[in-house]
């Protein structure tokens, strides 16, 4: 009966904290209005002293609700910490030592609907000794509340409070509506058309990046007949190259995706040359394969957790000035991102259409036995396209990460389905259908989030796929034969 | 490195709930593939229904039958709704509808907008609905050992769990054994082997899919029941990961078989335990830290499906001339 005692006063000790926890609630709108009265008390784990640096802030809603259950986690020096918001929107984390660090938000654990205003999810914070260095979130719909802070990075304007003491934290709490964190946001108010053209402008954005990261996989598809569940996988091979070129090696990000491009297409070719060119030789059915691709998405996969771990990488730390083109704005480096990924897709579609390589995998694709009759060396074609997938998915994999603002071990699984609805919405094997299938994805993701909750948006894409093949299997411009 | 423990940590995780939970979804995927020929890659989104549908309904006060028959009649109308459109369509089509199905059913529970039903993506607490089914024990309360094993009787990961969980097992086992033996489940080897033969025969063929994906479904559930009684319900354990590794259980044991999906549960979560603990015990933390190692297990755990499906695609147990892996 002894073991019964504890977790009675337990439960008693949690009942007191809910009480403490519902007053600081009440007290939040006075601390907002700027009255900010001393509450070193219940300041969070982390409260500054002579050898302790904080890094802190309050997150809150686009309607001012403290957002509960938010996960940052904070890098830098030493392991990464994570921090979790508490039920007044409040966190704070001990950092080991002075010096800078990244706090990037996990935008899965925000509330339904809400979002980074300016859409980037990642701080860098220089902390200090004795002191609480904030790191803002404000929150809103994406795009609707103008950018950050135009050219600098918005903690420049967010940690102005040195004051040494522990309500620094508290002095940080913008609410989010108010502009007192940024300029330039005049014309983008948050009118209602304006976020509808913002929205339109991601999801064109993200339907490019998706139709560079999947015209891989929809090449394969044609010439092989093999849908490569790995090809997520070869994805985030490109971002977490692109990453380790960048924070590890020192590289310039232009080379960074050299790089990335030249480690995907050689890991096109190994995968190719390594597992499934003796895979055909073998004459081993398509759905072996596929269950061959399954078992290597799952091994590589591990394989970037067991190297990179779990939390979001960086490829770049600075945040790109956004620019403002008539109603939307979008940031420097996407618009970047979009013209690389047009030029690329271009070629891509030139080389299919107008040269003798682009001819010769064409009729590979159409049937594998003619074009080997007339000449055309099938199994180089083959390898050939594999190379270029790889490359492909790598370069892609760079751009969204870049568009995202970090990559993750998971970043290309989690669109490996997307990419897959794209193709299929398009017509597998179809490559211009391919582009077309994932603009069409990238704006029902992005357009969804005006009714749906913004954690559901994926979702959106993935019941179109599923609509598609029952309506139409065969997809915008795929031919009907395909089906079965 | 202590073997003593590290054996009886094996034997642990093979009779506990895990290897329990992916032996019932593995002999329910075998119903859909080993014996009917069907890709269903979202036997996850099976079992996270079966979670949900349980847990839901125990915590909105039903009695544990009701809140089974919940967990199975879920099953069956996401079966219904899946098979229904994509059975008609080629085989590889019903792996992509049935891997973003699981994949939706995922989103939509970890969506905060209906963390007030499914508890967003923290799930749900398995206090909160575990008290109905460890209060159908017919046990004494308290801890009991075996040997080495000590688990409370009826709480949480306890004896109790066991029992029922493998005696499912062995009805499930039962049922197959019945099936693959009666003229209905000679239709549907039919199928598998080659469609239109059986069409020619004047049997519904789409009608005989669809039963099969709902028998396999409801096994799924089942398992999911099982799996969350012993933890909680949590959208991402039951994530995407979980159909792959229950495919390895699959093709490890032999498909089309009665005790392939048993014995490779048994061996995949014994070999896993054995592979990371005898790495934790060998190679320095300095190394591998804990975390690497688990991750390491996975990597196995890929290559395993690979190797398996290329060279031993009839796994332990099969027959190979009996598996035709064939796109239909």
């Amino acid at each position: 009966m002894q073991v019964i005692a504890p977790p009675g006063a337990h439960v008693r000790r949690r009942l007191v904290l809910l009480v403490l926890a519902l007053l600081t609630a009440l007290a939040l709108p006075l601390l907002a209005s700027g009255v900010a009265p001393a509450r070193a008390d219940s300041a969070g784990p982390c409260t500054p002293a002579a050898d302790v640096a904080c890094i802190g802030g309050t997150i809150r809603t686009a309607a001012g609700d403290p957002a509960v259950g938010v996960v940052l986690t904070i890098e830098g020096s030493g392991d990464p910490i994570t921090a979790t918001t508490d039920d007044t929107g409040r966190w704070s984390a001990q950092v080991p030592e002075a010096g800078e660090y990244t706090v990037t938000l996990d935008v899965a654990t925000l509330p339904a609907g809400e979002s980074p205003r300016d859409g980037t999810t990642t701080r860098t914070v220089t902390a200090e000794l004795g002191k609480t260095k904030g790191a803002l979130f404000p929150l809103g719909a994406a795009g609707a509340g103008g950018g950050a802070t135009s050219g600098a990075t918005p903690t420049a304007s967010a940690s102005t409070d040195d004051s040494a003491s522990a309500d620094a934290s508290a002095a940080a709490t913008v609410p989010p509506g108010s502009a007192t964190d940024e300029t330039g946001s005049g014309e983008t108010g948050g009118a209602g058309t304006n976020r509808v053209l913002q929205l339109i402008l991601a999801g064109i954005i993200f339907g490019t990046l998706l139709a560079l990261a999947a015209v891989g996989a929809n090449l394969i598809y044609g010439t092989t007949g093999l849908s490569n569940f790995a090809h997520g996988d070869l994805v985030t091979l490109g971002g977490l190259i692109a990453f380790a070129s960048v924070q590890w090696w020192h590289l310039p990000v232009g080379v960074a995706i050299l790089v990335a491009v030249v480690a995907g297409g050689a890991a096109g070719w190994l995968l190719n040359a390594g597992i499934f060119a003796p895979l055909r030789r073998k004459r081993i059915g398509i759905t072996q394969q596929m269950i061959v691709t399954i078992g290597l998405a799952l091994a590589l996969l591990s394989t970037y957790m067991l190297f990179f771990g779990a939390n979001p990488l960086p490829i770049v730390r600075t945040i790109s000035t956004r620019l403002t083109i008539g109603p939307v704005q979008i940031s420097e480096q996407s618009l970047w991102s979009l013209l690389i990924a047009g030029v690329v897709l271009g070629a891509v579609a030139w080389i299919l259409q107008g040269t003798r390589v682009g001819r010769a995998t064409r009729a590979v694709a159409d049937n594998p036995a003619l074009a080997a009759a007339s000449g055309i060396k099938v199994e180089s074609i083959i390898r050939g396209v594999w190379i270029t997938a790889g490359a492909l998915a790598a370069l892609g994999g760079v751009l969204v990460g870049l568009y995202l603002s970090t990559i993750r071990f998971n970043t290309g699984s989690a669109l490996l389905l997307l990419m897959f609805a794209a193709i299929t919405l398009g017509g597998l094997g179809s490559p211009l259908g391919g582009l077309i299938g994932a603009l069409i994805i990238g704006l029902v993701v992005e357009l969804s989030t005006l009714v749906l909750p913004n954690d559901m948006r994926y979702a959106s894409a993935l019941v179109i796929l599923i609509v598609v093949l029952l309506v139409r299997p065969q997809g915008i411009l795929g031919r009907a034969e395909r089906i079965g | 490195m202590d073997f003593g423990s590290l054996f009886t940590n094996v034997v642990a995780e093979m009779i506990g709930p895990t290897a329990i939970a992916y032996a019932l979804a593995a002999i329910g995927l075998n119903i859909h593939f080993g014996l009917t020929g069907l890709i269903n890659m979202g036997q996850a989104g099976f079992m996270l229904l079966g979670a949900y549908g349980f847990a839901i309904s125990t915590i909105a006060g039903w009695p544990v039958w009701a809140a089974v028959l919940v967990a199975i009649a879920a099953a069956v109308v996401f079966a219904l709704l899946l098979g229904i459109p994509t059975l008609k369509l080629r085989g590889d089509y019903l792996a992509i509808v049935t891997i973003a199905a699981a994949e939706i059913i995922r989103i939509v529970g970890r969506s905060t907008s209906l963390s007030s039903f499914t508890g967003g993506s923290n799930g749900l607490l398995g206090n909160s609905f575990k008290e109905s089914f460890s209060g159908a024990s017919p046990f004494p309360d308290g801890r009991f050992s075996l040997g080495p094993f000590t688990y409370s009787m009826n709480d949480s990961n306890s004896w109790w769990l066991r029992i029922v969980g493998w005696a499912l097992v062995a009805l499930a086992c039962l049922l197959v054994y019945l099936l693959m033996r009666s003229p209905w489940g000679r239709v549907l080897k039919g199928i598998r082997e080659d469609e239109d033969a059986v069409r020619s025969l004047g049997k519904n063929v789409y009608g005989y899919k669809l039963q099969a994906l709902v028998t396999g479904g409801v096994l799924g559930a089942l398992g999911g029941i099982v799996f969350t009684l012993a933890s909680s319900v949590q959208p991402d354990s039951l994530g995407r990961p979980v159909t792959f590794n229950t495919w390895t259980i699959l093709l490890l044991g032999g498909a089309a078989t009665v005790f392939g999906p048993v014995l490779g549960s048994l061996l995949f979560w014994g070999a896993l335990i054995l592979v990371r603990g005898l790495l934790r015990g060998l190679v320095p933390e300095t190394i591998l830290s804990t975390q690497q190692v688990e991750q390491a297990g996975w990597v196995l755990v890929g290559i395993t499906l690979m190797l398996l499906i290329v060279f031993r695609p009839q796994g332990l147990l099969g027959d190979k001339k009996e598996l035709a892996i064939n796109v239909r």
